[in-house]
């Protein structure tokens, strides 16, 4: 049931990112990417993780993809994007980046198999996170709400309009 | 029981997507979002960690990793919104201040 599980989402996942790099509308691309985080937010539930998926799926695939829906709907291209003119770009960057993918794998294996046989029950329940958020991570749990204050803010003075542009 | 070893390839899997689609991608939306796959596999590979060492350490980090992908979404997505205005374009290829 759980490899079962795991295929299903790891394959939707993927599946999903790709449409997103076929696809050219950008309204499509987003919901592609709602579904490839919803789906990652179940493969998080499957590591043990289940507050973790909660907030995957609460603030990635609500808040932040809201906003890039907002934007999108915002800015309002007319015309889709034209598909790239130049193929070479393409054809290079694929196969770097699967030089990139075999590099990457051959760099963890060495790292992942010590580790072999260590898994254990580490059930990450919401008592157990908030218990660490608020004595061992204290400090960097207080510092990133600076971080959310400064980014809202920023946002705020960028976007806003001055007076005499209206 | 499933590896962690098949998280952590699926998060290699994905970090390269994202890079393929930040490429291979025009418009400066579709660029931002694959920077948020990127984020996901990095976090993907964090809690498969966190599994793996049989510790929550992992977790709290990508709590953090999601605040901060949270903020960084406002700011950049700020940002997008100003070059349009100025551009009245998000095609990177219109982009040629800087060429000489």
């Amino acid at each position: 049931m759980g490899a079962f599980l795991f295929f299903l989402l790891a394959l939707l996942c993927v599946g999903s990112v790709l449409g997103m790099i076929i696809s050219r509308n950008q309204a499509y691309n987003a919901l592609l990417l709602v579904l490839a985080f919803a789906s990652l937010g179940g493969l998080f539930g499957l590591l043990d993780a289940p507050f973790i998926a909660a907030v995957q799926i609460i603030i990635y695939a609500g808040a932040i993809m809201v906003l890039f829906i907002f934007v999108i709907m915002m800015i309002n291209l007319k015309e889709g994007i034209r598909p790239e003119r130049k193929k070479w770009t393409i054809r290079l960057s694929a196969g770097l980046a699967v030089f990139l993918l075999i590099e990457l794998g051959l760099a963890v294996k060495g790292t992942l198999a010590s580790f072999r046989g260590a898994a254990g029950p580490a059930i990450g329940s919401p008592t157990e996170l908030g218990r660490l958020l608020f004595t061992d991570y204290l400090y960097p749990f207080e510092i990133t709400s600076i971080l959310i204050i400064a980014a809202l803010v920023g946002a705020i003075v960028l976007v806003k309009k001055k007076k005499d542009e209206r | 029981m499933i590896p962690v070893s098949y998280f952590f390839g699926l998060s290699l899997i994905l970090f390269t997507l994202g890079i393929i689609a930040f490429f291979v991608k025009r418009d400066l939306i579709t660029m931002f979002m694959a920077v948020e796959v990127m984020l996901n596999a990095a976090n993907l590979a964090f809690i498969s960690l966190a599994k793996a060492t049989n510790s929550l350490t992992g977790q709290v980090i990508v709590f953090f990793v999601i605040t901060v992908a949270a903020a960084e979404a406002a700011i950049g997505l700020a940002i997008i919104l100003l070059v349009f205005r100025q551009k009245k374009t998000i095609k990177t290829e219109e982009f040629r201040l800087m060429k000489g």
